[in-house]
């Protein structure tokens, strides 16, 4: 994806180093007001790693290797600012130290990985990680379509990149003067190759990574997981937050139950002794089983045990509240208390039971 | 070697390669040539004028001079011609002749060679565009090379500096450049140490597992590394602010070849404009 010197017109070269300008101006800017002295090693340790991580080999599934630019990992560690700064600089000295992508176009290389892939990267790690727990499963597959996405948005960027240079730089025969090829061809030409390799070595290491991390330095992903500093993956903290969505669920489902008396008629099979007995009823339970013969009375059966336990809440609706949807309501509600009352009785039980078996 | 466990070590020789390019680099940066006798600003400006009047110029015959000017230079600067052609104007030379022979054929224009079916044709706007692409990329990285082989790293941040680029951003790419190589250093020991303790051939997923595993590590290793840095720098009083001490003198000779590279740089420009 080092665009090298030659593909790109000067005036393309120039309006992507202004743009690429506007990102290193903002992430120093950013990164001064968070922590000056603290930034340069910072940053240069980990535009060291990222150099070194483009070397490795890495080999993937289909039995072929990429290489991946490790611009996820540098998001997902530093977020997006560092990773811009910290990319920039390792693109700037593969170039300038080891000749390796133009100096014209270090602008449009920055541009490309260190600021398209940084923030592409960063913001599809936050929207699938979500406030999910350090340790979720989650994070690294956050972190995997992160990389896909990020080394497939840089790749894409620089695709147009080359399209356009026919369309606009071009002598009065027609002859392209840069990259030849419009984005036609240009644009699967460098895809293909980035949905099928590339994007899978980033995706591959940035999930290896995110997962490593994890298990062994955990506070690496604190800064971008998005969550409150020192509340962030205890397991404590982590049930709290699970207990408050079931409550936020619970809560909506309960102002949802009203619903159930839209629908006319009784549920089949739960027809009380009564509804036999009336002969509409008895129609609808004719018509559901199948046209059966009518029956003139209930079953013997189901008279007899119907009466063996009286409801104080019978259909939902209690004696003193004349709204059926507010009888609902409160059923819903007098039903999840009692669950909830139900469920602490318990979990002292056990816990009572617990202690004792310490001692 | 390449067949067992062939990821891990493509990696090493990758890592080894990235030593012997910087150690190469050096001792060309030493040798007493043409360009090393200039001072490092004026090395920066000229190649740069020289790779910028290359990118500029629309006509063949300007790129191939400009080329001619960059080899002319190489040789006067003592850098290696061998070298130069093998690892430099060769792979270019395949990587571009290997995007830019297509543009042969798909570049619409006036055709000069058509095949016996009539589908495929030859264009003269394909071979010029084709043509101009290789000579224009083999330039430019010929004298971005130059700039790399006879310019110790010190000294083209130090130039840099001395152009208005902030003195964070210099310092950043010092220490970077400088732990690099302790990085690749750490990175290649620990695939070594791998390499060494496993009996048979790991299967590419343990490859896979491997790699991201040690990278994992070194990622550990650099914040750590960072971390001893940082306080290294605040025990010696670092407060944000950076000093670069400045040797650079500009000769009268300095000023001769920067007047020659600006006058080249124009003549090309000037000349290759349609």
């Amino acid at each position: 994806m080092h665009i090298p010197d030659g593909y790109l017109s000067p005036s393309t070269c120039a309006v992507l180093y202004a743009a690429a300008g506007v990102g290193w101006y903002g992430a120093l800017r950013r990164l001064k007001r968070a922590f000056m002295t603290r930034l340069i090693p910072l940053i240069s340790v980990f535009a060291a790693f990222s150099f070194v991580l483009m070397m490795f080999n890495l080999p993937l599934p289909g039995g072929t290797t990429g290489h991946a630019i490790g611009v996820t990992i540098a998001a997902i560690v530093l977020g997006p600012s560092g990773a811009i700064l910290a990319i920039s600089i390792a693109i700037a000295i593969q170039a300038l130290f080891f000749g390796d992508g133009g100096i014209t176009t270090l602008g449009a290389n920055c541009f490309n990985m260190a600021i398209v892939g940084s923030l592409v990267a960063y913001a599809t790690y936050r929207v699938v990680a979500a406030r999910a727990a350090i340790t979720s499963r989650r994070r690294v597959v956050a972190a995997a379509t992160a990389g896909y996405l990020a080394a497939n948005a840089a790749a894409f960027v620089a695709a147009i990149e080359f399209g356009i240079q026919p369309i606009f730089f071009h002598d009065a025969r027609g002859v392209p003067l840069y990259a030849p090829y419009p984005l036609s061809i240009a644009i699967p030409a460098m895809m293909i190759g980035h949905l099928a390799v590339a994007g899978i070595a980033e995706a591959v290491i940035a999930a290896g990574l995110v997962a490593y991390l994890q298990v062994a330095d955990p506070s690496l992903l604190r800064s971008t997981c998005g969550l409150p500093v020192g509340a962030s993956s205890t397991p404590e903290v982590v049930l709290q937050r699970s207990l408050r969505k079931l409550w936020v669920t619970v809560a909506l489902f309960m102002l949802l139950t009203p619903l159930g008396i839209l629908a006319g008629g009784t549920a089949w099979g739960e027809w009380s002794a009564n509804q036999v007995n009336a002969a509409t009823s008895w129609k609808e339970v004719s018509a559901t089983g199948q046209n059966q013969a009518a029956s003139s009375a209930a079953p013997d059966g189901l008279r007899r045990l119907s009466s063996l336990w009286t409801a104080p809440i019978p259909n939902y609706a209690p004696e003193f509240v004349k709204r059926p949807s507010f009888g609902y309501l409160l059923s819903a509600m007098f039903g999840v208390g009692l669950l909830m009352a139900f469920s602490l009785l318990l979990q002292r039980f056990l816990r009572s039971r617990r202690t004792a078996g310490h001692r | 070697m390449m067949k067992r466990n062939g990821a891990i070590t493509g990696t090493l020789v990758a890592l080894t390669r990235a030593f012997g390019n910087a150690l190469v680099s050096e001792q060309i940066a030493r040798h007493c040539g043409l360009l090393q006798a200039l001072d490092p600003r004026v090395r920066v400006i000229g190649l740069f004028t020289l790779l910028l009047a290359a990118t500029l110029s629309r006509r063949l015959a300007v790129v191939v001079a400009l080329f001619v000017i960059a080899v002319l230079l190489a040789l006067l600067s003592q850098v290696n011609f061998k070298s130069l052609a093998i690892r430099v104007w060769l792979v270019v030379f395949l990587f571009t002749g290997v995007i830019a022979f297509p543009a042969l054929f798909l570049t619409p224009g006036d055709p000069i060679v058509t095949s016996r079916t009539g589908t495929l044709q030859i264009t003269a706007q394909g071979v010029t565009t084709g043509l101009l692409l290789i000579a224009r990329v083999e330039t430019a990285v010929t004298l971005t090379v130059l700039l790399v082989l006879t310019t110790p790293w010190m000294h083209i941040l130090k130039s840099l500096r001395a152009f208005g680029v902030p003195q964070e951003v210099a310092m950043m790419l010092a220490m970077t450049h400088r732990y690099i190589f302790l990085l690749a250093q750490t990175a290649g020991q620990m695939f070594e140490s791998r390499q060494s303790r496993t009996v048979g051939v790991l299967d590419r997923p343990a490859q896979r597992r491997m790699t991201t595993r040690t990278g994992g590590v070194l990622l550990s290793k650099s914040v750590e590394l960072s971390n001893d840095v940082f306080l290294a720098m605040q025990s010696r009083g670092f407060r944000g602010d950076a000093r670069v001490l400045s040797e650079f003198h500009m000769r009268s000779w300095d000023y001769v070849g920067l007047l020659a590279f600006l006058l080249v740089g124009a003549i090309a420009v000037w000349v290759g404009r349609s």
